[in-house]
């Protein structure tokens, strides 16, 4: 079972919350996916027009809170919207994330190893966003990420795993839980990311745009079950060549 | 009296308090984060927190997002 | 960091063999990412009819990752005293032996003679005598020889994480630190008295070098202590466990077989060469990145056959007496060597099979600004 700073969780899907077309759909998508964590944002109320508050739809009994710190483009910027993620109630779970382009948001190295090694210090549970950079994921162990959370390929690109000879590298090094983020397009990208021995995925973009949400959201779930199943019989082992049974050849020196 | 509400001025009835505020914004104050002149405020604190002219206010809340 | 390196005792470990067919030892031979159960298949007595692909698998692996070259070290004895009392040894504390501790400017003066010889990676081995020979020594050594050396390894008595970062700095490379034997049993059997009869400090020495900083830690096995089997799958349990954990660290790991020496110890458990073998092709096969080392206890006839098929640093020229350099009658060696060749005539059967001799690698010079 997949425990991430001894929390147990027995779905390896994590769902996002954002570009549903509905808070109707959203939750619904969600009660489909069967997932335990889902991922919030947090930004400025907007004073003319305040919607609905996500806080009244999700059932914080259910789900796991991961607030990220998204729009964030420095370490700074993230610690801050990581302690107002914590004064609002979010728990100490953390999605870091720090994303200074904005035309591919891909994820600041530098500054997300900063940002990681003080909110570790003030106790939050990070799981930062990161590049697919197997030595960065060591760095971020290093200072105490409870988990990491390579991108398969940009955010809302649904390219898939562009990223797999770096995220195989990743996975067989990790002290924690490798959880693939980002750019899963299709369940068929979740299903390879857990054969490659990913312990989880997170999906949003996916699943909130589809057509039915509530059955992309199923078709992921059994995806990554069976992306896992297949991993934990012993799959990810591609024969190169066939085995020939040969003489006791280039060995006659032995005695 | 006016304040500075998530970068806009706004016009406030002199002592109110944070929580008197953010009810009348229509909005459900344990759910909502306040930053009261660079200073998260906690939430147990809102209904004595009284508002001062000038205040630089930020009120935050989940959205959704991935 | 606190963590220490647990592993399953011996008869649990023979388990995995017991359900291994030649299929397992098919695929393991192939995998991409070999997992424990992998290594079991390559150990297993199943794989012995595939000792030739092992081989060749072994040896195409070897020079994808290394290139066709083997790189040659010689060790430099310091002292033969030493406190414990191990059944093995030739520097057992009950053995009738001429003892000797090299002064320092005897130990440079060896050294010197092995850098004349053409090498630049060289190995400080000393018996375990904190009195005797500590770490004040071996860092005033460093600094005579790191400026003459490309890597600076010490094969010395267990140190603290804080003595190795203070060798570290005088320019010291690397450690060595065998466990000789990771069956629990017959560790307590042939480790009679002395400080080595505490298996769990030993057990947690490679984890202290490599916290310290050291550029490569080199773990191993005495082989003919207990079942060579069991003992490659624990070798290759803490290997795992070590990388885990230290992914800053390069790691070797070393095959000495038991060689006759004073005490006349024979091997609990013979491990033939078609064993010894198997065990370096399945350690490569599992881990293509580990430096593998093949010393001069074993045979010219052996050492050049193997060459190319697995091992990638070979010792060469090697006296285990403390003085032997420069006298070549010094007595009291550690074990007798069984390749009495001097480093060119190594270099010359390396050339012969195709591969390149390399005498240097690094300069211990580059780590003198860290920390």
């Amino acid at each position: 079972m997949l425990t991430i700073a001894g929390h147990k969780f027995s779905s390896r899907l994590f769902g996002g919350t954002g570009k549903f077309s509905s808070s109707e759909i959203m939750k619904k998508a969600l009660d489909a996916s069967g997932c335990e964590m889902i991922t919030v944002a947090l930004r400025r109320v907007n004073l003319n027009d305040p919607g609905d508050d996500i806080m009244s739809i999700i059932d914080r009994k259910r789900y796991l809170l991961l607030p990220n710190t998204s729009g964030a483009r420095d370490a700074d910027e993230a610690i801050r919207l990581a302690r107002f993620a914590r004064a609002s109630g979010g728990g100490d779970w953390l999605k870091l994330e720090v994303t200074p382009d904005p035309r591919t948001l891909l994820p600041d190295p530098v500054e997300t190893l900063r940002a990681t090694e003080v909110l570790v210090k003030e106790g939050f549970i990070v799981l930062p966003y990161m590049n697919a950079d197997p030595i960065l994921a060591l760095r971020l162990q290093d200072v105490g990420a409870a988990a990491v959370m390579p991108l398969g390929s940009p955010i809302g690109t649904n390219q898939g795993i562009l990223t797999r000879f770096q995220i195989e590298i990743i996975i067989e090094q990790a002290r924690v839980p490798v959880v693939v983020d980002a750019g899963l397009g299709a369940p068929s990208h979740a299903a390879l990311a857990m054969e490659m021995g990913a312990d989880a995925v997170l999906v949003n973009t996916a699943i909130a745009v589809a057509g039915d949400p509530v059955i992309m959201a199923q078709a992921f779930a059994k995806a990554v079950e069976a992306g896992r199943m297949a991993y934990e019989s012993g799959l990810g082992r591609q024969q190169r060549e066939s085995m020939a049974s040969s003489p006791q050849s280039g060995l006659e020196f032995l005695d | 009296m006016e304040i500075i509400c998530n970068s806009e001025p706004r016009q406030v009835a002199e002592g109110i308090s944070l929580e008197k505020y953010i009810l009348d914004l229509d909005l459900n104050p344990n759910t909502v984060v306040a930053e009261y002149n660079g200073q998260i405020v906690r939430r147990e604190d809102y209904a004595d927190y009284i508002m001062e002219e000038g205040a630089i206010l930020e009120l935050i809340r989940f959205v959704g997002g991935g | 960091m606190n963590i220490v390196f647990d592993y399953p005792a011996f008869d649990k470990l023979h388990e995995y063999f017991h359900t291994i067919e030649r299929a397992d030892v098919d695929r393991a031979l192939f995998s991409t990412r070999p997992g424990l159960k992998d290594l079991a298949a390559l150990l297993s007595p199943a794989a012995e009819e595939c000792l030739p692909a092992m081989a060749r698998r072994s040896a195409e692996i070897t020079e994808q990752r290394f290139g066709r070259v083997i790189q040659l070290y010689a060790p430099l004895y310091l002292s033969s005293v030493c406190c414990n009392r191990c059944s093995y040894c030739g520097f057992s504390v009950d053995n009738q032996i001429e003892r000797r501790v090299l002064s320092l400017d005897e130990a440079e003066a060896e050294a010197f003679i092995l850098n004349e010889r053409g090498f630049s990676h060289i190995l400080l081995v000393s018996g375990e005598a904190p009195k005797v020979m500590g770490v004040d020594f071996f860092e005033s050594l460093a600094l005579r020889l790191k400026d003459k050396f490309a890597s600076l390894s010490i094969e010395v008595q267990p140190l603290t994480t804080a003595e190795y970062a203070r060798l570290f700095k005088a320019g010291i490379t690397s450690v060595a630190v065998y466990q000789e034997t990771y069956d629990r049993q017959i560790y307590e059997q042939v480790h009679l008295s002395g400080r080595k009869c505490d298996q769990q400090y030993r057990l947690a020495t490679p984890a202290r070098a490599a916290s310290a900083g050291m550029r490569e830690v080199g773990i191993g096995a005495l082989l003919g202590l207990a079942d060579w089997r069991a003992e490659g799958l624990a070798l290759g349990l803490h290997l795992a466990w070590l990388r885990k954990q230290f992914w800053r660290t390069a790691f070797t790991v070393s095959f000495p077989r038991i060689r006759p020496a004073e005490g006349g110890f024979a091997a609990l458990q013979p491990v033939s060469e078609k064993n010894l073998s198997q065990m370096i092709f399945a350690l490569r096969i599992f881990d293509p990145d580990v430096g593998l080392l093949l010393s001069t206890r074993e045979e010219p006839r052996y050492r050049d056959g193997m060459i190319g098929l697995g091992s990638t640093r070979y010792s060469a020229g090697s006296c285990t007496a403390p003085g032997g350099y420069l006298d070549p009658d010094s007595a009291g060696e550690q074990f007798a060597v069984g390749d009495h060749r001097s480093l060119d005539q190594v270099c010359s059967a390396i050339r012969a099979r195709g591969f390149e001799p390399v005498r240097k690698d690094w300069d211990s010079m580059f780590q003198q600004h860290a920390a």
